[in-house]
């Protein structure tokens, strides 16, 4: 197993004042690292729940997702349409677990509502859909073509002038797609800077390790040669995280990927860096296991989701999107 | 006689992609949501026009259509009504996942141009004729399907999709075709045409067949038979109440398409008629093999797409009819 980050890019960056943007939290590394572990804990209790789903993605995506949507997006989640909104996209969207609960802690529909996960009766796929779900702004579920989505996010803000970011999530076995690299292509050659891509490089995909199953290295240099800003993180370092977003958010004339160095499983020992966790849920007693390592139980869990309605994070349009 | 027939003979010939690329500029001019996306085939699609009118919304995105389609999905999120022009085997097979999972299963607003459709593409041969959009395109739920059968009729429907809200393919082709429609013929999105009155069968035909039926009808009329004819331009949603009308008032139908006879026009005809009001039916169309190299007239006698073989599906289902 190779050591993680290897070259965090950040180093150079100052920790600038953060910018405040209407409908962005700005949380601080702590509060993140709290809700990181709410997250994970809904992650669990959904998968318990449902018996369905993805476990070692959703973790993996946890902390840089929990960043993304506690300190960097600019967003109502009251108001999902609102025109000045940051678009975000998770092109990966196997990873449901994760952005249902970032969805209902941010406040886009009640908490309860996760406890409905891939039923029938709930609002929330397996994969998301813009169908079912207020504030899933396009389905995904196709490996291989979020990227070219929010190439085209991108390039509407451009027209209208607007000061709209755009971020995509992608997964690092989805690299082998080839849309990835079309777009790719697209976004550097048309120097989209209010771009931001994610690799939640967790090294593992259903089939294996990625470098086994078919290897993407040197990423970094495949998405500098598509003239693309590259950021290396620990996707689990929330201050390495949080200077990445500031990084891409300042950087002029291309776009930037943000290359995070994840575990796949992240915060259950026995399900780390393990890719037979890929696409499987724990059992009840595995969950129980899980949830005990992450502070909670099934029982104490699911009667916090189920009592929860609007977990309400913060509302541009009422308070200025301070907290 | 009807409008349709008055211009039959007269012997005007102009290309259905001019109708598209000109009604895009129409649209730019009073919309300024209106942009267009092309994949390296700006004067072959006839976007050119387009092109040089709104530069600024005017996306040329490379020999990339998977990528142009996710972008084209990413434009519509963000509230443009993005018109992306390639040839139709590649917009409809090579992009057919992007079309199914992330623009129709979204329902977001974008419509294609597939240009190029039919086997009278001529000499490029079998990998440029594409013979496959209809089943690909009416299979896949949200989805709108419109196949006009001349210049003003393709002008139309390019503004009509503008108009829809959802997802709306448009089908045309390459070569000069005769004109049987005018600026004022009627075309509503979803209601076929009755293009010539007729008791003894009906001829249900979409693109160029509409020309070749009208013809076919002529040399009818000759033996004694009044044959309907019916410009069905809009394939999904289909006019099911017209198609049983014609059933039940004519008690034999033929359909005509220069397209694969597996699941295109004749296939919803025949999905539409066996639930309403059964009768006699012939199929003119591409009987599932590939095309090749010629040119377009002799592929279209090669490959059965005449009137003359209208004529005789015509007397084949009168056969029937008769018992």
């Amino acid at each position: 197993m190779e050591a993680k980050p290897l070259n965090p890019g950040t180093a150079h960056i100052p920790e600038a004042p953060e910018a405040h943007r209407p409908g962005r939290l700005a949380w601080t590394e702590e509060r993140l690292r709290e809700q990181a572990l709410n997250v994970r804990r809904d992650i669990i209790t959904m998968l318990i729940q449902s018996q369905s789903g993805h476990s070692g993605g959703p973790l993996s995506a946890a902390d840089v997702g929990t960043a993304l949507f506690f300190h960097e997006l600019s967003l109502d989640p009251r108001n999902p349409a609102w025109p000045e909104r940051d678009f975000w996209h998770f092109s990966i969207g196997h990873v449901t677990p994760v952005i249902y609960s970032l969805m209902a802690e941010r406040g886009y529909f009640p908490l309860r509502d996760l406890m409905g996960f891939r039923s029938f009766e709930g609002h929330l796929q397996g994969h998301p859909s813009r169908h079912d779900t207020p504030g899933i702004e396009v389905s995904s579920g196709s490996l291989g073509q979020g990227l070219s989505v929010c190439c085209g996010v991108a390039l509407a803000a451009r027209i209208d002038q607007q000061p709209r970011r755009v971020y995509c999530v992608m997964g690092d076995g989805e690299q082998q797609e080839g849309q990835i690299w079309e777009a790719a292509m697209f976004a550097g050659h048309h120097r989209l800077d209010n771009l931001c891509g994610i690799v939640d490089w967790n090294r593992k995909q259903i089939d294996g390790d990625v470098e086994d199953v078919c290897g993407i290295r040197p990423l970094a240099e495949k998405w500098r040669a598509f003239r693309w800003n590259v950021i290396e993180v620990d996707g689990h370092d929330l201050r390495q995280i949080l200077r990445a977003f500031q990084a891409a958010r300042e950087y002029r004339g291309a776009p930037s990927v943000i290359l995070a160095h994840t575990v796949m499983g992240r915060g259950v020992s026995f399900m780390a860096d393990d890719h037979r966790w890929h696409g499987k849920p724990p059992k009840p007693a595995e969950g129980e296991r899980a949830l005990k390592e992450l502070g909670t139980s099934f029982a104490e869990w699911s009667a916090r989701l189920l009592a929860g309605g609007a977990a309400a994070a913060g509302s541009p349009s009422r308070n200025g999107g301070r907290t | 006689m009807s409008a349709a027939i008055a211009l039959l003979g007269k012997g005007e010939k102009r290309k259905t992609r001019e109708g598209f690329g000109r009604a895009l500029v129409a649209l730019g001019e009073r919309d300024p949501r209106i942009v267009v996306l092309v994949g390296d085939l700006t004067e072959s699609t006839m976007v050119s026009f387009f092109a040089e009118r709104f530069p600024e919304r005017f996306i040329e995105v490379g020999a990339a259509e998977q990528n142009m389609t996710g972008i084209a999905a990413g434009l519509a999120a963000a509230g443009k009504i993005p018109f992306l022009a390639t040839y139709g085997a590649f917009a409809s097979c090579r992009a057919a996942d992007q079309l199914r999972v992330t623009v129709a299963y979204s329902n977001l607003n974008v419509k294609i141009g597939g240009a190029h459709g039919g086997i009278s593409v001529g000499p490029d041969g079998a990998t440029h004729q594409a013979l496959e959009e209809i089943s690909i395109i009416r299979s896949i739920p949200n989805l709108s399907l419109i196949v006009p059968c001349d210049y003003w009729e393709t002008y139309k429907a390019t503004i009509a999709a503008a108009r829809h809200e959802g997802p709306v393919y448009i089908r045309f082709g390459r070569e000069d075709v005769p004109m049987v429609t005018s600026e004022d013929t009627p075309f509503t999105l979803g209601k076929g045409e009755v293009f010539a009155p007729g008791r003894d069968l009906t001829i249900i035909a979409c693109g160029v067949m509409v020309y070749e039926a009208l013809r076919a009808r002529e040399t009818l009329l000759g033996r004694g038979v009044e044959a309907r004819v019916v410009d069905l331009h809009t394939v999904k949603p289909l006019d099911r109440a017209l198609i049983a009308r014609c059933a039940r008032e004519t008690g034999a139908i033929v359909t005509a398409e220069e397209h694969q006879v597996n699941g295109g026009l004749g296939g919803a005809v025949a999905e539409a008629m066996v639930g309403t009001h059964p009768v006699p039916m012939e199929f003119v169309a591409v009987m599932d093999r590939f095309g090749q190299s010629g040119k377009p007239g002799e592929l279209m006698e090669a490959f059965g797409l005449t009137a003359r073989h209208i004529v005789e599906a015509a007397e084949r289902v009168l056969e029937r009819k008769r018992g």
